[in-house]
């Protein structure tokens, strides 16, 4: 089945029957909101993506989410379902619906702008705060950097460097939540993937950047951003790396 | 907004030796629970005596030096496991946790080394 995107066809779901009903609790408004419920179709293959847009098309136009893709790939989906952050696009309501009802909300530890969107400011803001951005050695030069592929930095680096950026490792995070100036999962887990970068030109400061109050050590390794990655990415990994490093900096007097 | 007692990069290197230190009293810590667990059972399935535990004890320096050993590391390895707590129950207290756990050290150091200095 597919979900037409054009609201004037109006033929959702008309090549398949419903197999049911589901009641959808959905959140409304900013951070004060509440929940307001919805009766929606169950369809066989439907996603919780689906069931939001459903809504929006037939039965309330002013809710607000967002997508883009539909095939786990931006990252901007995201939400709160049944009290775990998940990628709604690849998050089927028949795995995830308890007793036909689905309670979705805003991700947490962002602000709620309204609705199902939050503001995502604060997350990209710490991954500038953790310099997770390339610093090119050979400014201006077009030669390209021989990278062997089977080194273990870059093995390190590839196995952190497919985030999709989507936040739920974030929302999924207890330290974010307790301490708010905490750099997070994600932040850090693309800081690793630079301190592995053979090209990168700053390790000392990629590692600098981390080793701040809110840094690489305030992680508890109880391992919540690696069990909720849709991705099946490891951040708690990438920071138990980032401490490393950062103590043989520490005692060869580097940072 | 109050103006921090460290500055940001100093406060970072702060965390990381206090990290640093943590796995280190850790590692002190681990043989020496082990040894003193295997005291403990060997007294008091010996029925040893409180006076003659003392007698051991006061018969040689490594007694005082293991347990001395002992306090150190557990009074680090507790204040700054502490203070990790405390700065995630009071995020809004920039040296509260801080102070605490200062306090928290010193209290174990006296308690522990007064009771080292019994055995002694």
């Amino acid at each position: 089945m597919t979900i037409n995107n054009n609201t004037a066809s109006d033929n959702d779901g008309e090549d398949a029957r419903p197999i049911g009903e589901l009641k959808v609790s959905i959140w409304r408004g900013g951070d004060d909101g509440a929940l307001q419920t919805f009766t929606v179709p169950h369809y066989e293959s439907q996603t919780v993506l689906d069931v939001v847009t459903w809504v929006q098309h037939k039965l309330d136009p002013a809710l607000s989410y967002r997508f883009s893709c539909r095939v786990g790939m931006c990252g901007t989906c995201a939400m709160t379902v049944n009290g775990r952050p998940r990628w709604t696009c690849r998050t089927h309501v028949s795995r995830v619906a308890t007793d036909g009802a689905l309670e979705i909300r805003p991700l947490r530890n962002l602000p709620v702008i309204k609705d199902l969107v939050v503001d995502m400011a604060p997350f990209f803001d710490k991954w500038r705060d953790g310099q997770g951005y390339f610093v090119p050695s050979q400014p201006g030069s077009l030669t390209v950097a021989p990278v062997d592929s089977n080194s273990p930095a870059r093995k390190q680096a590839s196995a952190a460097i497919e985030c999709i950026g989507c936040a739920v490792c974030h929302a999924a995070c207890d330290v974010v939540a307790w301490q708010p100036d905490y750099l997070g999962p994600a932040a850090l887990n693309r800081a690793w993937t630079l301190v592995n970068d053979e090209r990168d030109n700053d390790r000392t400061g990629h590692l600098a950047a981390v080793t701040v109050a809110g840094g690489c050590h305030g992680c508890h390794s109880t391992g919540s951003c690696a069990s909720h990655c849709p991705n099946s990415l490891n951040p708690t990994a990438s920071i138990a790396g980032l401490k490393r490093e950062v103590t043989k900096a520490m005692l060869k007097g580097e940072l | 907004m109050s103006t921090p007692a460290l500055s940001a990069p100093r406060r970072g290197r702060l965390e990381a030796w206090l990290y640093i230190l943590q796995r280190l009293s850790a590692l002190a810590m681990a043989p020496l629970v082990i040894g003193h667990l295997v005291v403990i059972m060997i007294a008091v399935r010996g029925g040893l005596s409180a006076e003659e535990i003392l007698a051991r004890t006061q018969a040689s320096a490594i007694w005082p030096v293991f347990y001395g050993l002992f306090v150190a590391a557990a009074a680090l390895h507790g204040a700054i496991g502490l203070r990790a707590i405390a700065r995630e129950v009071l995020p809004q207290h920039r040296s509260l946790p801080d102070l605490a756990a200062l306090v928290f050290l010193a209290a174990v150091l006296l308690l522990g080394f007064r009771a080292v200095a019994a055995i002694a």
